[in-house]
């Protein structure tokens, strides 16, 4: 099978899900037949502070990290993580960016707020950008630890996978007793990517 | 078939296949997983150990007992285990036994990034270097056999993006094996007496190994296009090969000792050769000791931090990096912070108050040197913290009224503040040393150890007790207090600071991470604002989940507040109440 090799940084807030939707991706990829890795960071890289996650999948896949500036999509699940890795984006590549704000905890010597015109800037620097109503969505199922789900229906429309392969991954991946409520919010992920805000 | 397994998941599926019997280590990033994973197979013996040196006596044994035997330590824990492993190979091992180090170049979650490499040359023994998930695995096997055909225990080197990247791995079934018959040798097994006779050994097995390594067939060329090659070993191979796909490498899998002919003929065929290695330049020296002189390496490629694809292609085709948009637009950091409800936050906030000096250690509560408590002025590595604290009390200590207490967690204190609290006890001094006991090892992911009552396996054994064992050592002054409660955890604080005499408090909470605490029901808190004066008081406890407003009263966030009152305590108003009232 010939596939060349795409890249995907998964970027937000720890407690988001981030590695978990990850997880799904890359063995969604491998599933599919393809070679897949990804990397991740463990420690106290993890607590509450920006949480980033490659997943690299195709023929043959060397490195477990994508390379700045040559990233295909950018699944930010929150904005200010959009705009700290939005410049490894391909010039190709997409963004797609859950509206979603976490103010940061701030050391006191810091004086700037919070970038709120994120969006307009990201699609000033990038010709496709997709925002998603993850949370909001998230928020309507009762859930807001189905977050990453949405963000995943989102970006597998981006891609050739079957939905059945994320379903059964999916089912693999999560407690069963919320598989119902993250395969719905992968389902309305899906659903809201062709019609994005 | 085949699996996405990290490259700690494939040591651990290594480690099975391959019949190890016994597995021993500590927790410490990149590390940890490895032991995690193997405690999943019932085939093998595994145990957190109270620090690496224990693990790695432990594991000795079993290998001279006959056994195949692992240890799993990241970087810095090679320096608990140093002694032993300097010493055995001294000695013959007799079941196979291979030391896994995770290092962390990059220092992701750690205190530096030595790396680990000079350690097979310092102890002279054999060092791999798997590049993927799947070698991972199938050095496992190779280090065990190269360990019993030479009579020499084997290091195994990861980094942070093998241990915790996934990559597909050729699953097998696990090959019992024999275990080799243990015979008393009192001139190889009692170092120290023959120690002299055992030391020439120890340069022929190296000259036997070094021809080995010639052969090894993990030591591999792989033919391309080009005059310029490339060397490399682990991570810096994929790197490589994404900025140099079509050209011809040599790529070492035992990094140590070199196939010094290997080499030299390697590059007397290239015009140019990169050696591309993350940290020090390890094969880059020993390579150019050899009289090679057509290598580049460290002159273009930084030894500081860890290596990736832009900087590796950025060094071989000198090209520009796309730049961040922190000049256009605020950019502010997100940096790590004690959790929501960490009980770590109210003895950081009794010793900001009481403007302690006070000397850190590993875990968690380092990030006790951040806003709004800024509460640390030292820390350094495990167990140091103690020992530090006894220094300063006798450097500054009349200076300061002794007002100097350590802080420490219940597994690091375990690990090596002990002896360091004996010495208090021993020499007279007057230290305080704060146990942080959250009842687990919170910083590497929530794991067992001595103090929790549970092994690596999840069965019960003997749950150690600080309070009878302080008192054991002589601590006269000791106390336990719930750190949630400000007003008992400082007036503990204040009373062991001015005891004459050594003092130890347990400052005892459960890390609200832990799954058992998660499951609990949670009674947020909010903020009556007609009752709240917005002194802001409440803001001094550093709680993720109380934001404060320029324009009115702070606002507890709902979804994040666990309700455990810290900030209620610190309200004069008594403004901030439980929604359960």
């Amino acid at each position: 099978m010939s596939y060349s090799v795409k890249s995907i940084l998964l970027a937000g807030v720890g407690g988001q899900g981030v590695l978990v939707a990850s997880d799904i991706l890359s063995e969604v990829a491998a599933r599919s037949g393809l070679d897949a890795k990804k990397s991740e960071v463990h420690g106290v890289a993890q607590r509450g502070g920006s949480v980033v996650s490659h997943v690299r999948f195709g023929e043959k896949v060397f490195s477990p990290l994508g390379k700045m500036g040559d990233i295909n999509f950018l699944l930010a699940f929150e904005k200010l993580e959009a705009l700290r890795y939005g410049h490894w984006l391909r010039d190709d590549g997409t963004i797609i960016v859950n509206d979603q704000k976490i103010m940061p905890t701030l050391f006191a010597t810091e004086t700037r707020g919070y970038p709120e015109e994120a969006i307009e800037f990201l699609k000033k620097k990038s010709p496709s950008v997709a925002v998603v109503q993850a949370y909001q969505i998230a928020k309507e199922l009762h859930n807001l630890r189905v977050i990453n789900m949405v963000m995943c229906g989102v970006l597998s429309t981006f891609l050739d996978f079957k939905e059945e392969t994320w379903s059964e991954v999916i089912s693999e991946k999560v407690p069963s007793n919320t598989l119902e409520v993250n395969l719905k919010a992968f389902a309305r992920g899906r659903s809201s990517a062709g019609n994005p805000v | 078939m085949k699996k996405l397994l990290s490259g700690d998941e494939a040591v651990a599926r290594g480690a099975y296949e391959f019949g190890v019997k016994f597995a021993a280590g500590y927790p410490g990033t990149p590390s940890t997983e490895i032991l995690e994973n193997i405690s999943q197979y019932e085939e093998i013996d595994s145990q957190w150990s109270p620090n690496e040196k224990v693990a790695f006596d432990v594991a000795m044994g079993v290998s001279l007992g006959g056994m195949r035997a692992l240890v799993a330590l990241k970087h810095v824990g090679l320096n608990v285990a140093s002694d032993p492993f300097m010493v055995f190979p001294y000695a013959s091992t007799n079941g196979g036994f291979v030391v896994v180090s995770c290092d962390d170049p990059g220092m992701h979650s750690s205190q530096n990034e030595q790396d680990n490499r000079y350690y097979a040359k310092f102890a002279k023994v054999p060092l791999l270097e798997p590049s993927d998930s799947q070698e991972a695995k199938d050095f496992v096997g190779l280090a065990l056999d190269i360990s019993e055909s030479f009579k020499v225990p084997v290091l195994m080197r990861l980094t942070t993006r093998i241990s915790h990247a996934k990559g597909l791995v050729e699953m097998g079934g696990r090959v019992e094996r024999e275990p080799f018959d243990y015979e008393r040798d009192i001139p190889k097994q009692v170092v120290p007496v023959f120690a002299r006779f055992l030391r020439p050994e120890v340069e022929e097995r190296l000259h036997r190994l070094a021809e080995f390594s010639e052969t090894f067939e993990r030591n591999m060329v792989e033919q391309g296009d080009g005059d310029v090659g490339v060397i490399a070993s682990g991570i810096s191979y994929q790197y490589a090969r994404e900025a140099l796909p079509e050209a011809p490498f040599l790529k070492l899998g035992m990094s140590y000792p070199l196939p010094k002919k290997k080499i030299i003929d390697f590059c007397s065929r290239f015009e140019r050769v990169w050696v591309v290695e993350e940290n020090e330049p390890f094969l880059e020296e020993q390579i150019r000791s050899y009289g090679v002189t057509n290598v580049i390496g460290k002159e273009r490629i930084t030894p500081v931090g860890e290596l990736n694809p832009e900087i590796v292609g950025n060094a071989i085709h000198d090209a520009p990096l796309p730049k961040g948009y922190g000049d256009e637009i605020a950019l502010l950091p997100r940096p790590p912070m004690l959790c929501v409800g960490c009980g770590h936050r109210g003895v950081f906030y009794a010793l900001k108050k009481l403007d302690t000096l006070v000397t850190g250690d590993i875990g968690c509560y380092t990030l006790g040197c951040l806003p709004p408590y800024s509460s640390l002025h030292t820390t350094f590595c495990m167990g140091t913290g103690i020992g530090n604290a006894f220094g300063f009390e006798k450097s500054i200590g009349a200076k300061l009224d002794n007002n100097i207490a350590a802080v420490i967690g219940d597994s690091t204190f375990i690990h090596g503040g002990i002896p360091s609290m004996i010495d208090i006890v021993y020499n007279k001094g007057v230290t305080t040393v704060i146990i942080l006991d959250n009842k687990t090892t919170g910083m590497t992911g929530h794991q067992d150890h001595p103090g929790t009552g549970l092994t690596l396996r999840g069965e019960e054994t003997y749950k150690l007790n600080f309070e009878k064992l302080a008192k054991s050592i002589g601590v006269k002054f000791v106390r336990t207090v719930d750190p949630y409660n400000l007003e008992e955890t400082e007036l503990a604080i204040r009373e062991a600071l001015k005891y004459d005499g050594p003092a130890v408090i347990i400052a005892e909470h459960p890390c609200t991470m832990l799954r058992s605490e998660r499951a609990k029901p949670k009674t947020p808190y909010f903020v009556d604002e007609e009752a709240c004066a917005k002194c802001d008081m409440c803001l001094e406890i550093g709680c993720p989940a109380l934001e404060g407003r320029e324009d009115g009263p702070p606002v507890v966030d709902d979804l994040l507040c666990i309700g455990c009152g810290m900030c209620a305590q610190l309200c004069k108003f008594e403004a901030i109440k439980s929604r359960e009232s």
